[in-house]
């Protein structure tokens, strides 16, 4: 263990792909199995041990170590997993031998009874250094978040040996830590395992940014345009393997596989053949906001209550390949055909067409780009995040070919409001205040008053957060645990410049509504919060955008 | 005498009113006692200083000749009386000179020990405990997740990354005072013998530290050296230089800091560190609370750093215990930064 957490403390640290390739290939070639294979699995995410929740390791810490200290120290850190590796108390011994393998560790979880798992842990945390009780603890959450994805750890194992990136993962689907076979294969010796999956990944087509000056050079008859979903593209694969058995796998578009995260949508899938898509979260036929997806990402388990809460969907834009015959080389609009029959023969509500736009010129498109919501994307206008310009006569080809596909996003909206409190951020920003709640000025019970609109963690440069920060320290009212209240008075006070991607009514907020992808574009230390907008002009906004005019409410 | 009565907090440093004199004010004073040479301690200005002469020459070295009115010189252990109240300065074991202060009168004694640490230093005079009724401590790592390792253990680490990478240069961001110091000798005692690099802004009080007779073995300037000379050297400096463009010379560098705060791993990486070494002039956690528990004192005035949980926890102990809110030690808005953190020293 004591090398593995070695290698994810340097990984954290080392910002270099090529170093942090070095790094794990090293690591690989002076480990034995089957320790090795096991991180491997481990930077994958194809370890399958139950992870251990928050407040299990908790509930430990709190045995050992004075609450009100545990609570200063985790404010302070940030990290719960790192916070408990600093304060847990250590038993120095000498010349140890009780220190588990990683290989121990993982074996040892996948067999472990939930109640044996605290005692377990103990024991492990009480043998273990610092770096070794952080990398148990960041193992057991699974939450490692070393800036390692399960590409990069692929590429490190095929650099052990002559094999490309793209043999392993043609290989990899199937297989099963801890990838003796696979390894011994990658280091020259022994044939490649044995690939089991008739559904590969095939590398997706991307398109280019569209510029201003672009429009003049293209001819709007020779291109078709479909909506640009906020969502995430992603790849459905289906087919029979060799037994005969259905093999429905998803890839995101960098082809790693994340068919384990929705296992609510295979089966949707009952006929052979590759699919281009958006997945999306839709309730009620609706498309929910990306705010909303993004609690279904990167949840370690997948429970049937999230899978309730957040229905998957595929938008379907591409059809690659359909029973075993190769569409690529096809025309987009005969592919299209394809694909419109393809979806309608699925007949399954999870899986739909991605509408096209009808334009007969660039202005025309251009109104739809402003106005979704009457140009046909309705009440999912909201999740529209632009336009897709392809050519009606391309052919699908990996990566981003010059003149095929353009994107076309929205442009943003901006408006002036007040900084309001300021929270501490986690991770690599544990001790800038980062994330900033800002609002905007309306006529409340007691006068004019600021009313929260947003909150946004992004959009600033490195030194503006160091700026902000000071702001926040300098002029801070009230400390409610990491947050901050900071002064806003009409004359003084913080105003940002926020941009967002669009609006939507919220029962959830004070203001009624809610952003979407708000950011801080500008900071505006020239700017009395007095001059900043008001609640009216985000009610316009809303109005512009189509959504449903507000239910009448009577105010107290 | 009410402790209050012979050392009131102010939040430009402890004064004591009886007689008229401040412990490292952070405004230009008549008199002032300066526990040790670090800017956020000893700054420019007063019209009387009265310190160890380490702390008077490295003060000097930094602000020139007519740093203070005048100045007078206080040897580990010598006594002063001043306006019937006795002045004792004892080593403090943060940097060469540094010192605390005992105050002491009618039987009350307050000792304040600017910044401190119980660990070994081959750079500086250890640590002497000074028991006391009331103890001023620092809390720069006033918590518990601050537990500095054997620094001989993490100058280790930096060896092993040069042996592993003789290519780069290995950058170490280290306070100009102290801890660049510290390190070189922490090299020496490991047994590396080949030059150890500087940055110009470490030169006068390096070569200081060596009038001193602390040996630091062969110290060369950047300055003076040629890139393909560089590669593969340990090079020591201001931590902020990492970040400008003095660093371009080197190709391909790996960026070390030796800092108490490398502990926790989100600071180490907002630094955008590669290797950091947990290294710090300031006691952690563990010899904080020691020390209280062991100056005997029954009243606990915290200062700079993170007085809350030390409050907390010399409370739970029935210590009477207060934070004094010292505006401008350990910098509150360098707090966060590595880069401009600059002297406080942690």
């Amino acid at each position: 263990m004591n090398r593995f957490a070695e290698l994810l403390d340097r990984l954290a640290y080392e910002p270099g792909r090529n170093n942090k390739i070095k790094l794990i290939a090293d690591y690989l070639r002076t480990t034995p199995d089957p320790s090795r294979g096991y991180a491997l699995a481990a930077f994958t995410g194809a370890l399958s041990f139950k992870y251990a929740k928050p407040a299990l390791l908790r509930g430990l810490i709190s045995d050992r170590v004075d609450p009100e200290l545990f609570a200063l120290s985790y404010d302070y850190v940030g990290d719960l997993s790192e916070t408990i590796a600093l304060l847990w108390p250590a038993k120095e011994v000498k010349g140890r031998n009780d220190v588990p393998t990683l290989s121990e560790i993982v074996e040892t979880l996948g067999a472990l009874g939930k109640l044996e798992l605290p005692g377990q842990l103990v024991r492990w945390l009480d043998a273990l250094d610092e770096r070794g009780r952080w990398a148990l603890l960041k193992l057991v959450t699974g939450g490692m978040r070393i800036g390692v994805s399960a590409r990069l750890a692929k590429t490190a194992a095929a650099a052990l040996g002559p094999h490309d990136v793209t043999e392993v993962e043609l290989v990899w689907p199937g297989l099963e830590p801890p990838y003796e076979k696979l390894l011994a294969w990658l280091e020259g010796e022994g044939d490649a395992p044995e690939s089991n999956n008739p559904v590969q990944f095939r590398p997706v087509m991307l398109a280019h940014a569209i510029e201003a000056s672009d429009f003049e050079k293209l001819d709007p008859k020779e291109f078709v345009a479909e909506w640009k979903w906020d969502g995430i593209r992603m790849q459905a694969a289906s087919g029979l393997d060799k037994s005969g058995k259905r093999v429905t796998r998803l890839y995101s578009r960098t082809g790693e596989e994340i068919t384990k995260s929705f296992p609510d949508l295979i089966s949707a899938f009952q006929r052979d053949g590759v699919i281009d898509g958006e997945l999306l979260i839709l309730r009620e036929g609706r498309v929910q906001s990306f705010n909303v997806l993004q609690q279904r990402l990167n949840r370690k388990a997948v429970s049937s209550q999230l899978l309730q809460e957040f229905p998957a969907h595929i938008r379907a834009y591409d059809l690659l390949s359909e029973d075993g015959e190769d569409l690529r080389h096809l025309p987009f609009l005969e592919r299209r055909k394809r694909l419109d029959k393809f979806v309608n023969k699925l007949k399954d509500s999870r899986v739909d067409l991605s509408p096209m736009i009808s334009f007969g010129s660039w202005d025309e498109l251009a109104s739809a780009r402003a106005e979704p919501a009457r140009h046909g994307a309705g009440e999912d206008a909201g999740a529209v995040e632009g336009v897709m310009i392809k050519r009606g006569d391309s052919v699908y080809q990996p990566g981003r070919p010059k003149g095929q596909w353009w994107k076309w996003k929205r442009d943003p909206k901006v408006i002036d409001a007040v900084l309001m409190y300021a929270q501490r951020g986690h991770g690599k920003r544990s001790s800038f205040y980062s994330d900033y709640t800002f609002g905007v000025w309306t006529n409340g019970d007691d006068g004019e008053q600021l009313v929260p609109v947003g909150k946004a963690y992004f959009g600033f440069t490195d030194e503006e957060l160091q700026q902000i920060d000071r702001f926040v320290r300098r002029n801070t009212l009230n400390k409610f645990g990491p947050v901050r209240e900071v002064v806003h008075e009409p004359n003084e006070g913080l105003v940002f410049e926020v941009a967002f991607e669009g609006l939507a009514r919220s029962s959830r907020h004070k203001s009624g509504v809610a952003m979407r992808f708000p950011r801080i574009s500008r900071l505006r230390w020239d700017k009395p919060p007095k001059e900043a907008d008001r609640i009216e002009a985000l009610e316009k906004l809303l109005e512009d955008e189509g959504a449903a005019p507000p239910k009448r409410k009577s105010r107290a | 005498m009410r402790p209050e009565q012979l050392l009131t907090p102010t939040p430009s440093g402890v004064c004591c009113k009886p007689a008229k004199f401040h412990i490292d004010p952070t405004r230009a004073v008549d008199r002032a006692l300066i526990t040790h040479a670090h800017s956020d301690h000893a700054r420019a200005g007063h019209k009387h200083v009265l310190a160890t002469r380490e702390t008077l020459d490295i003060m000097r070295l930094r602000y020139g000749e007519n740093f203070a009115g005048s100045v007078q010189e206080i040897r580990y252990g010598e006594t002063l009386t001043l306006d019937g109240v006795k002045v004792t300065f004892h080593p403090a074991g943060h940097v060469l000179g540094s010192a605390q202060i005992a105050v002491e009168a009618n039987g009350c004694r307050i000792v304040a020990s600017g910044d401190y640490k119980d660990a070994a230093d081959p750079t500086c005079a250890p640590f002497e405990l000074v028991p006391c009724d009331v103890f001023i401590s620092e809390a720069t790592f006033g918590l518990p997740v601050f537990r500095h390792p054997y620094a001989a253990k993490e100058v280790q680490k930096l060896l092993e990354s040069v042996k592993l990478f003789p290519e780069r240069a290995h950058l170490v961001g280290a306070y100009s005072l102290g801890k660049a110091q510290r390190v070189i000798a922490l090299i020496r005692e490991a047994g590396y013998e080949k030059p150890v690099y500087i940055h110009g802004a470490l030169e006068k009080i390096t070569a200081y530290y060596e009038e001193r007779g602390i040996p630091l073995g062969p110290v060369e300037l950047v300055k003076g050296a040629k890139k393909a000379e560089l590669a593969g050297q340990i090079v020591v400096c201001p931590p902020s230089s990492m970040t400008d463009l003095w660093s371009r010379r080197f190709s391909d560098p790996v960026t070390c800091f030796a800092s108490g705060w490398m502990r926790v791993r989100a600071r180490a990486r907002q630094g955008q560190i590669h290797l950091p070494l947990v290294i710090s002039d300031h006691a952690d956690w563990d010899g904080l609370t020691n020390t209280i528990a062991a100056t005997g004192a029954g009243e606990v005035w915290v200062t700079h750093g993170q007085e809350d949980a030390i409050v907390h926890w010399a409370k739970a102990r029935g210590l009477k215990a207060r934070p004094l809110a010292i505006v401008g030690y350990g910098d509150e808005d360098g707090e966060d930064k590595l880069d401009t953190a600059g002297d406080a020293g942690a």
